[in-house]
């Protein structure tokens, strides 16, 4: 099937780190409006490597919104006008003639490494710092032996459906990662496993995200109206009670 | 069913098969039968407690001083690195994507597996061994397969432990539910995204490891070659993707966690990134392929809506709990709007041919179902090429029944994944689904060790051949991941590290700079050939050869047929390919195109594997073998055996080594599902 969409792109172009980059125009023809916005990537890609040029380097992997990889700023919203991943968006969003613009995540903490791939490591490195239940495998009593609340193991599953991809990052004007952070701190909070090491886990958590060159959250709400699978605000204002209750006691 | 065949668990209860068909002839060597060095004997259900009291033990304090490099950081990959970090070893983990959290373990939606019998509906542990078994179509072996039952009670506790939130009942109980094929409900989940969380818990216990100190993580990492020096496999060398520098790390074992090769069809439910070369590399350097024909084809995806389609995705089959699969009776009503079809001139096939198991029935019979539909001219759907390629999954009964709201708890992830994939809305208009690639059963030959036939590489997860035999029972591909990353990896691989650690290997050793310049000339030569054509456009040119003859009928002159054009296709690709940049810089070309490669020679010796079986087993349907009813035939007297495949060199032909099927606990049942 070709379709019919003629768009113009304008995408970010950097060879690597170091280097200076800069905002490149491309012209794209017969898009149809079932394919996703990263298949029409491909077909500048294929395009530009029949032009001799080298195709936009962009992140991407599962294209069914679950991995997380996928992180374009599109017309300078994370992941573009729908809630929902970069790869999910369908083309079916824009109309023929329109400008769409193309950019990598914009934060300091998620460096480019080249065009619109960012590096992410933080994140890795946030969970490192206390984001898991310390539970050595072999060493844990039988599932049911300890009951979950429905209701709060619901709450828990609900955060836990965070990706990690860092739009909420990308979209907040003080580049904090409050969301995400307070996605995984609600995720273990809410579990009877997760309350021994609840107080320190936040207090860690905290200071690795602020050590990473994330800023702080101001309640603005981006991150949560960019968040592709929803995750609410109020883990925040569970970020910031857990946080209060540790520093209170004195940890 | 399983109390009629219980028995002794020490005689063998069926025979050793003679194949007398050789429809492969001229297209392989035969070599020596093999046998599992390790295989356990003895009562199958004191097998696995038997084995780890006579592994040996590996001293706490040596434990930091042998190295283990692990490959992938899927359920399988990083299960393993967190259990043998908290033990003490020193972990080196891979992966190519920029963080562990996003291999395509995360993408898993239905659930998991586990004899845990919290319904009290007869479940054990000897049935989900029965079950998986008989799923498997008796191509798996009996030790192993008990052994993953036996383990899978141990998985839930432990992912509880750590946290996954599994779906639970009013009374903060874990709930289950019933997954394709079998009549108990013992599949646990997390809406439709248990994959997902089983990944985050297991990344998250690695992280831990990686926080302690005891695991080191490379992203963007890929292993392009194995070392093996004296035998033994001691290392990997990898490319860093950012700088594209060529990196060597030696090891006292290597285990590959690398996941499937879907990918081989160019469309299938894997990530777009998902790839043979890690495993590819190992068997050029020695390691056997086991069964690569086993494909299995999952009934319930989106369907293809034209050219330029990327990559296909997956809707758990929990949905056939409630849906109900369709067509219309007549083609000419295939245009039609659905809902304007009354119920007489619906064809629910599924219900219709299989009363008993209906809707349920296992993934190749449901796969394989649609297509025969479909080929008759009743498939609903655009039409993508000359026929319409899609069948109907209906839930308007079961939200009649049940409401809305009890819908959308359990599917409303599904349910928004279709709708924005198709712009349909499926609590109104009855979904779509067609068949699409989504897992193998084949993969590298190990033993009950789960390690390959070159000492100190292991292999766990969808990447080794092991449990699943000719076809997986849904919800037991993270049962198995997990199943050898926390509990039997750990406890096999001891036995081969006590020996350790091995005599240091020197960077400049004649085998580690062999595998060196063997990656960077290969890396070379992929940027000189500078030809015409996109290493995509021939990944989509072997997905069609692929699907159309291997894919889910196959048949001897349709075999012969692909051989004789991947052959063309490999010449073309190494004088025609055009890769774009440089290889010290991220380069996602040339990533591909060493992809590409293996996937062409994997795709060859898939269809000689599939040729050479002439019978039809689970997932691999013969077209010369199926039974008058069209359905598939097995032949046990010839075919009871694992097909492990050496690789023949570049120049030869790949070497058949039999490893028979012994089956002492169950007897081999011609599989009916009516």
């Amino acid at each position: 099937m070709i379709g019919t969409m003629n768009l113009t792109l304008k995408i970010w172009r950097q060879p690597h780190a170091e280097a200076q980059g800069g905002m490149r125009e491309y012209q794209v023809s017969g898009i149809s409006e079932d394919m996703s916005f990263l298949e029409m990537l491909d077909i500048l890609n294929e395009q530009l490597q029949e032009q001799g040029e080298e195709p936009v380097a962009f992140d991407h992997d599962c294209r069914e919104g679950i991995c997380g990889s996928c992180s374009l700023m599109i017309n300078g919203q994370a992941h573009g006008p729908e809630v929902t991943t970069s790869c999910q968006l369908h083309m079916r969003s824009f109309k023929d003639g329109d400008t769409i613009t193309i950019e990598p995540w914009r934060s300091e903490a998620f460096p480019v490494v080249k065009d619109l791939v960012v590096n992410r490591s933080a994140f890795d490195r946030i969970i490192q710092s206390g984001g898991y239940i310390s539970a050595n495998t072999g060493s844990a009593p039988e599932a049911n032996s300890v009951p979950a609340p429905r209701e709060k193991a619901m709450r828990a599953f609900n955060v836990a459906t965070c990706i990690g991809c860092g739009a909420c990052v990308a979209a907040c004007p003080n580049g904090s990662a409050s969301l995400f952070l307070g996605a995984k701190i609600t995720h273990l909070g809410e579990l009877p496993q997760g309350q021994p090491e609840r107080y320190e886990r936040i207090v860690d958590m905290v200071a690795q995200h602020d050590a990473e060159g994330f800023g702080g959250c101001t309640n603005i709400g981006e991150c949560a109206a960019a968040c592709p699978k929803g995750i609410p605000l109020d883990v925040i204002s569970q970020l910031n009670k857990d946080l209060r209750t540790a520093i209170k006691a004195g940890r | 069913m399983a109390g009629s065949t219980l028995h002794d668990g020490l005689t063998p209860l069926n025979a050793a098969p003679t194949q007398t068909s050789d429809d492969a002839h001229g297209y392989y060597t035969l070599g020596e039968k093999i046998v599992d060095p390790v295989a356990p004997t003895g009562p199958i259900a004191q097998r696995w407690t038997t084995r780890k009291f006579e592994n040996r033990l590996v001293n706490p304090a040596n434990r930091r001083k042998l190295n283990i490099i692990i490959v992938g950081t899927g359920l399988a990959g990083a299960a393993a690195a967190a259990t043998l970090g908290e033990g003490g070893y020193n972990v080196k983990s891979f992966c190519y994507q920029d963080s562990p959290r996003r291999a395509h373990s995360i993408a898993a939606q239905g659930g998991i597996n586990a004899a845990k019998n919290y319904k009290e509906d007869g479940d054990s542990v000897f049935r989900l061994f029965y079950d998986t078994v008989k799923g498997g179509d008796y191509r798996s072996r009996e030790s192993n397969v008990y052994r993953l039952a036996e383990v899978s009670t141990n998985i839930i506790d432990q992912c509880v432990a750590q946290g996954v939130p599994f779906a639970r009942d009013y009374g903060g109980l874990l709930d289950n539910r019933s997954f394709g094929g079998v009549q108990v409900s013992r599949t646990f989940y997390a809406r439709g995204q248990t994959g997902q969380q089983l990944l985050i818990g297991a990344y998250q216990a690695m992280e831990r490891q990686v926080a302690a100190g005891t695991v080191t993580q490379y992203t963007r990492h890929e292993m392009l070659e194995l070392i093996v020096k004296d035998g033994k496999a001691r290392g990997i060398i990898a490319r860093d993707l950012v700088t594209g520098e060529i990196e060597t790390h030696l090891a006292d074992a290597v285990v590959l966690a690398s996941g499937g090769y879907g990918n081989v069809f160019y469309l299938s439910t894997n990530a777009m990134g998902s790839n043979v070369t890690a495993a590819w590399r190992a068997h050029r350097k020695g390691a056997y392929m086991a069964n690569p024909c086993f494909t299995q084809i999952h009934p319930t995806c989106i369907p293809v809506s034209g050219e330029h389609q990327s990559k296909l995705t997956l809707m758990s089959e929990s949905l056939r709990n409630d849906g109900r699969i369709w067509v219309p009776k007549r083609a000419e009503d295939c245009e039609k709007d659905p809902r304007d079809i009354p119920e007489e001139d619906r064809d629910y096939y599924l219900e219709r041919i299989y009363p008993s198991f209906g809707n349920l029935v296992p993934r190749d019979i449901a796969s394989r179902q649609a297509k025969n539909v479909c080929d008759e001219g009743r498939g609903v759907g655009p039409m993508v090429g000359d026929f319409r390629r899609g069948v109907y999954l209906d839930f308007s009964d079961a939200i009649k029944r049940l409401g809305e709201p009890a819908i959308r708890e359990k599917y409303d992830n599904l349910f928004d994944m279709y709708q924005r994939i198709t712009g349909e809305n499926p609590y109104e208009v009855p979904m779509r689904i067609y068949p699409a690639v989504h897992y193998v059963m084949g993969g590298l030959w190990v033993d009950y060790h789960l390690q390959s036939n070159i000492p100190g590489l292991f292999v766990t997860g969808e990447a080794n051949f092991s449990d699943h035999g000719a076809n997986r029972l849904g919800a037991s591909a993270l049962m198995q991941g997990l199943a050898d990353g926390y509990f039997v990896l750990p406890n096999t691989i001891r036995e081969y590290l006590a020996d350790g650690p091995f005599a240091p290997v020197s960077e400049d050793d004649g085998a580690v700079v062999e595998a060196r310049e063997a990656v960077r000339s290969r890396v070379e030569r992929f940027l000189s050939i500078n030809g015409t054509r996109s290493p995509d456009s021939f990944h989509k040119e072997l997905g069609h050869i692929m699907w159309e003859y291997c894919g889910m009928e196959r048949t001897e002159p349709g075999l012969r047929k692909a051989i004789d054009m991947i052959r063309e296709l490999k010449r073309e690709f190494w004088n025609d390919l055009k890769v774009l940049g440089t290889a010290d810089s991220l380069n996602q070309s040339l990533e591909k195109a060493g992809r590409v490669a293996d996937f062409i020679e994997l795709g060859e010796l898939m269809c000689v594997d599939a040729l050479n079986r002439r019978e039809s087993c689970g997932g691999h349907f013969r077209g010369e073998s199926q039974t008058e009813d069209g359905e598939a035939l097995r032949h046990d007297d010839e075919f009871a055996y694992v097909a492990a495949w050496e690789w023949g060199g570049d120049e030869g032909q790949p070497v058949l080594h039999k490893e028979d099927l012994v089956y002492t606990a169950i007897e081999m049942k011609q599989r009916s599902y009516k």
